[in-house]
């Protein structure tokens, strides 16, 4: 047991053998074996990352690196190709290979109307995303990391574009790729900066390292850091790829743009906390950010009418609460709020992927309704995710936003309101959502309602074991003002952010009664929501399109056209440019000039060879006076 | 006579006969400065001959006398080429009713 | 200056002139002419060298069998000098400077011979008599004499078969 730690370059090998088989062979395989491969690999990685785990969480464990091999060497860098181990690679390792192991079985079951070609191909891709990610999460420096990070951003281009016959799928997968580029050159700059102020970009060396910096270089790395983050984390300005994302398949949509790729950037964060709370500016530019992307993406979720295009919207907002956890300090509740986004989001997803299964493919919600009557088990579990990600307790969403929100509340009582206000708008989208969709008279048609069925049980299962963990995953993680010391996830990670916690002054610590009175607040405004939109939206739903200020949040706040009028219009008439005037006229005229030169000269050349004997006795002579001459004169 | 001043006048007539190879247009005319340069050689080639005589004289009476025959030869083979090349003179004119050079070119198409 | 020197210089100085005079007389015939005087000079060059044999040969074969043969060739065409053609100027300015270009670069290269100072034997000598020249002809090199007599034969046959018409 005391080594498996060092068995850790396993837990990625597996998924990479799996894409690896399913890659190659996928001419060959049955559907059966792809599903089989595809699964059984991330079972295998969850249950090694189980026992790695249970290691891990022996009291006293140092964080271990385990080095496979130099990977770069150039004077006096040196980067090895190392994983660390320690409490916080290991929990995200046992979520994304958990949540991976549940959606990849849910995939056998959603994906089965595939031709086995591209469902080899569609897991291979799946079981590459899983290695890349667990190369994020396990790298023991920032070039792993980063290409890890490259690695997840690819397979979101594969997946999104899985359906690859259709154009605009295609445009949606370059659209991801392109705004995660973007983010990633400001990483890229961050970690060359890195290399120069410290020789090194292992972990360890960086942040030990970090109080000895000038604040402003830590200012300017971790400002860097961030913008990679907003990239890959979809944050204001580089958040409209999410929503776009959603033409890949649904679990796809399930496992990387709500539970493991989009958390990549809190991850990082996470990790680098020494140096984040030592810039106090860059705290307050991603707590701000984060705030402002929740409570701008909330809003626009209100009028959306496309199941997956709320859930996506959500996904930003709720990712704009962890990065305003991560600004304001509180970076347990940042991650313990990835986790539990990371079950009721996944099991939000898959559910909104079985109601799309059964409607033969139909996404609007207004053509949906009454559906709790066919479809009990997707139903309840779709409830509790409902009522998890409202932040109702006792299921996990309430511990985790609830944690962020005190955090939020010691920096600043107006991070506060604002959170509040937008724990509202999420309780209300969200009924909004369960009660167009389930509750009420079924509006498709005929046909629709002749299918519809509840799912087969490998979608069900996956559904009914992230139900359960989103309303029990809360309780890792209660808070000080229930009972001291039961926090048991702050306690565990308690090494990994220990450097954070010595720096946090004593004056942002908050006494019971106003942490009772914050709770008590947010319960009241999230029970609220809940109950005004299934109210309103079970007797009457939204079938109209929106009017006034509701057409402009349907319309995203016309960001999109924004974006295309000063970014995408430009590039493209630069791009016109270069091709009817730069490549006509100066390399065409070149390139073709040189054709025509040596045409010309051999032209020229020919005349030579003109019949003339005179001539030919002429250039004889002249040839012979060359000879004598070089003869005489050159040679000595 | 140092033998430079043979040299020089060889060369002289070579040069001349090139010259008038390269200016005239009449095949005839060209043919006589070939005749003029060969001419030239084989002065020269006499005159190394007197050459070697004089610096081995006390060696062996023959010396030198390989140059005298080689000229013999040359004009034995002036001979045979002069009479081949004013038969194909006569057939270029008998074709083309001209003996002008220029007129060969034809000999392209 | 002995007597030697003098006819050599005279010689040369013909010889050169009327070389000159081929290449630049309009009427073809007035051409073969001056041909004919170059060749006799060169045959006097002989006889100063003692090369009897050779200037025999020279003035026979050359300028009496060859040029007899243009001369020939000459009054069969009928040509006169109105009907010759003119070459281009520039193409005769250049051939004049190339040749005279080659004369310059001969020369110059034979300014740093070192066998200059030598001296060609003038009258006196008994290589060029045709006694000498007759037993080593046919003594050493008797193989290319014969087949000489090929050659002449071969020749033959390509100018008749050259000049048939058919």
């Amino acid at each position: 047991m005391n080594n498996m730690v060092n068995l850790v370059w396993l837990v990625p090998l597996l998924p990479l053998a799996g894409f690896l088989i399913n890659g190659l062979l996928r001419n060959s395989l049955s559907r059966t074996m792809s599903g089989l491969i595809g699964s059984g690999v991330l079972l295998a990685a969850f249950l090694l990352s189980l026992l790695i785990f249970g290691q891990v969480r022996q009291e006293g464990f140092q964080a271990t690196i385990v080095t496979l091999f130099d990977f770069i060497t150039v004077g006096k860098l040196s980067i090895p190709f190392s994983f660390q181990v320690d409490q916080l690679s290991v929990l995200f390792l046992l979520i994304i290979t958990g949540v991976g192991f549940l959606i990849h079985l849910y995939s056998t079951a959603y994906m089965h109307d595939e031709e086995p070609p591209h469902f080899a191909r569609y897991f291979s891709y799946l079981n590459l995303f899983v290695f890349s990610m667990l190369l994020l999460v396990l790298g023991g420096n920032f070039v792993i990391l980063f290409i890890g990070w490259e690695g997840v951003g690819l397979c979101s281009y594969l997946l999104i574009g899985y359906w690859f016959k259709n154009l605009d799928y295609g445009n949606a997968a370059k659209k991801a790729f392109i705004m995660n580029r973007i983010g990633d050159l400001g990483f890229l700059i961050a970690i060359f900066w890195m290399i120069k102020q410290y020789g090194s970009v292992t972990f360890g060396d960086v942040f030990s390292h970090a109080g000895a910096t000038p604040v402003a270089v830590l200012t300017g790395i971790t400002l860097l850091l961030f913008v990679g983050a907003a990239g890959k984390s979809a944050q204001i300005p580089l958040y409209t790829w999410l929503p776009d994302a959603m033409a890949g398949p649904t679990p796809v949509s399930a496992l990387i743009h709500a539970a493991t790729m989009v958390t990549a950037g809190i991850y990082m964060i996470a990790r680098s906390n020494m140096m984040y709370s030592l810039a106090p500016m860059t705290q307050t530019v991603v707590a701000v950010i984060g705030l402002a992307t929740a409570l701008f993406a909330a809003t626009i979720a209100l009028k959306q009418n496309d199941i997956k295009k709320v859930l996506a919207y959500s996904t930003v907002s709720q990712l704009g609460y962890m990065f305003l956890g991560l600004g304001v300090g509180a970076y347990t509740g940042a991650v313990f709020h990835v986790m539990t986004h990371a079950f009721f989001k996944a099991l939000l997803f898959l559910g909104a992927g079985s109601v799309i299964h059964a409607m033969g493919g139909e996404q609007d919600m207004r053509k949906m309704g009454g559906l709790k009557k066919y479809m009990s088990v997707t139903h309840a579990t779709f409830l509790i995710g409902c009522i998890a990600i409202a932040g109702i307790p006792p299921f996990s969403g309430f511990f985790s936003k609830d944690e962020i929100l005190t955090g939020a509340f010691a920096k600043s009582p107006v991070y506060f309101i604002v959170g509040v206000f937008t724990a509202l708008l999420t309780a209300y989208y969200m009924f909004r959502l369960y009660a167009t969709t389930f509750m009420g008279k079924f509006r498709g048609t005929h046909e629709q309602e002749h299918h519809l069925h509840e799912s087969p049980s490998a979608m069900t299962i996956p559904l009914i074991l992230l139900a359960v963990l989103a309303a029990t995953a809360g309780f890792l993680g209660i808070p000080a003002a229930f009972a001291s010391n039961a926090h048991w996830l702050e306690h565990f990670l308690e090494p990994v952010f220990a450097g954070s916690a010595a720096l946090k002054t004593h004056t942002e610590e908050l006494s019971k009664t106003t942490e009772w009175g914050l709770m008590g607040v947010s319960v009241a405004i999230a029970l609220a929501g809940t109950l005004a939109a299934v109210s309103k939206f079970s007797r009457r739903p939204e079938l109209e399109d929106a009017q006034g200020f509701g057409k402009v949040l349907a319309n995203k706040w016309y960001v999109d056209e924004f974006y295309n009028a000063i970014i995408v219009r430009p590039m493209n008439l630069l791009g016109k440019f270069f091709n009817s005037v730069i490549e006509r006229w100066v390399i065409d005229w070149i390139v073709n000039g040189i054709g025509r030169l040596v045409q010309y000269g051999s032209r020229q050349l020919r005349l030579i060879q003109s019949g003339q004997v005179g001539g030919y006795v002429l250039l004889m002579v002249v040839g012979i006076l060359v000879l004598f001459l070089v003869e005489l004169f050159v040679k000595k | 006579m140092p033998i430079n001043y043979y040299i020089f006048l060889s060369i002289a007539l070579f040069c001349i006969g090139v010259a008038g190879v390269l200016t005239r247009r009449n095949a005839i005319i060209i043919f006589m400065c070939i005749e003029l340069m060969l001419n030239a050689c084989n002065l020269l080639l006499v005159a190394f001959s007197k050459m070697h005589q004089h610096a081995l004289a006390a060696g062996s009476p023959n010396a030198g006398i390989d140059g005298q025959i080689f000229v013999f030869f040359i004009m034995v083979v002036a001979a045979a080429e002069v009479s081949v090349g004013l038969a194909i003179i006569v057939m270029m004119y008998r074709n083309t009713h001209s003996i002008d050079v220029n007129f060969l070119n034809r000999l392209k198409h | 200056m002995g007597i030697t020197q003098v006819l050599f210089w005279f010689l040369s100085i013909m010889a050169l002139l009327s070389a000159i005079l081929v290449v630049i007389s309009k009427n073809p015939v007035h051409s073969v002419l001056w041909l004919i005087v170059v060749f006799v000079a060169i045959s006097g060059h002989y006889i100063l060298m003692n090369a009897q044999f050779l200037a025999i040969v020279n003035l026979i074969v050359y300028a009496g069998a060859i040029m007899v043969l243009f001369l020939f060739v000459f009054m069969l065409m009928n040509l006169n000098a109105d009907m010759e053609p003119q070459k281009n100027k520039w193409l005769k300015i250049a051939g004049v400077v190339a040749g005279g270009s080659l004369l310059l670069v001969l020369v110059a290269a034979l300014k740093s011979a070192d066998m200059k100072t030598q001296i060609a034997e003038m009258s006196g000598g008994g290589i060029g008599l045709i006694k000498n020249l007759g037993i080593t002809l046919f003594k050493d090199y008797v193989v290319p004499f014969e087949i000489s007599s090929v050659l002449f034969l071969s020749a033959m046959v390509g100018v008749v078969v050259i000049g048939k018409k058919d």
